[in-house]
């Protein structure tokens, strides 16, 4: 298993991400820059939170039709695994990979904490791990999901939501705090769970998720 | 060289956090008139000639994003 963390200018939590995959999941990771790499040779797709493009015009909107993200959504369409968290989940709506959008905090305010995640979806690769109510932190500003009426009733339906907040920090619709796609390869959430893979960084939840990426056979 | 005025604006059935915020700062100022704000993004286009199916197509695929915003243009000179 080879992942690509993808890097944009911009990207904050590449290296994260990376040190993460290699020394706590366990597999192989490489960077892959925006504009002239190619996911050839990798099994799985990171996209990681920061500001790429300095968030211009939409957070995600500058990133989500760079060269790299042409390939991820060629990538995913195969049914290949990809996540992005924070400002990669803003990508992927972006990119038209998962439904629904991302805006400004209800209450304008740029929220740093620990949340409590319920998990909703059980059966997706990057969710059939998860058996319980996870701890993860969030860091965002424009974390707040919304998406029509007909398009959440088809998340519900269609059992796309892979977590709720147990309390919104965001005014996010129906307290959602990640969506996986149809097929469940792809999964998009604010949280950060590269950012929880140890005790010494506070707890270990984020390896419930991101260990799907060392069971994977590739 | 002709320009054009693309207006963004978020859907009405959309929260405006910044423009709730901004609301409450004019009533704080004395503008107790003001009942709502909404804030979008005005972007100015210089183009090498006007084709309106041209515009709304770079509207769509990224000015606006079509799943919380509206898109209005106009073409000056």
């Amino acid at each position: 298993m080879k992942v690509a963390v993808l890097q944009f200018p911009g990207s904050n939590c590449d290296q994260d991400a990376l040190k993460a995959l290699r020394e706590d999941v366990g597999v192989q990771a490489e960077y892959v820059w925006h504009n002239d790499g190619s996911l050839s040779g990798f099994d799985a797709v990171f996209v990681p939170g920061g500001f790429s493009y300095g968030d211009y015009l939409r957070c995600g909107a500058m990133a989500s039709r760079s060269a790299i993200m042409q390939e991820t959504i060629r990538f995913a369409n195969e049914g290949r695994p990809v996540i992005g968290a924070c400002n990669g989940f803003q990508i992927l709506t972006e990119s038209g990979l998962l439904p629904g959008a991302l805006l400004k905090n209800e209450k304008q305010k740029f929220v740093c904490k620990n949340v409590e995640l319920e998990a909703v979806n059980q059966t997706s690769i990057w969710t059939s791990g998860v058996n319980k109510t996870i701890s993860l932190p969030i860091a965002h500003g424009e974390g707040r999901y919304v998406i029509d009426t007909d398009g959440l009733k088809r998340l519900q339906d269609q059992n796309q939501i892979a977590f709720r907040y147990v309390e919104n920090p965001n005014g996010s619709v129906d307290n959602i705090a990640g969506v996986v796609n149809e097929k469940g390869n792809v999964l998009g959430l604010m949280p950060h769970p590269e950012r929880a893979t140890k005790e010494l960084l506070g707890g270990n939840d984020g390896l419930l998720i991101l260990r799907a990426l060392s069971l994977v056979n590739a | 060289m002709p320009r054009v005025r693309v207006y963004v604006t978020l859907k009405p059935a959309l929260l405006d956090s910044a423009g709730r915020t901004v609301t409450s700062s004019l009533q704080h100022l004395g503008f107790e008139e003001v009942n709502d704000v909404r804030i979008g993004k005005l972007i100015h286009l210089e183009v090498e000639k006007v084709e309106e199916a041209r515009i709304k197509e770079m509207c769509q695929k990224l000015l606006a994003n079509p799943v919380i915003e509206d898109f209005s243009y106009e073409v000056i000179g």
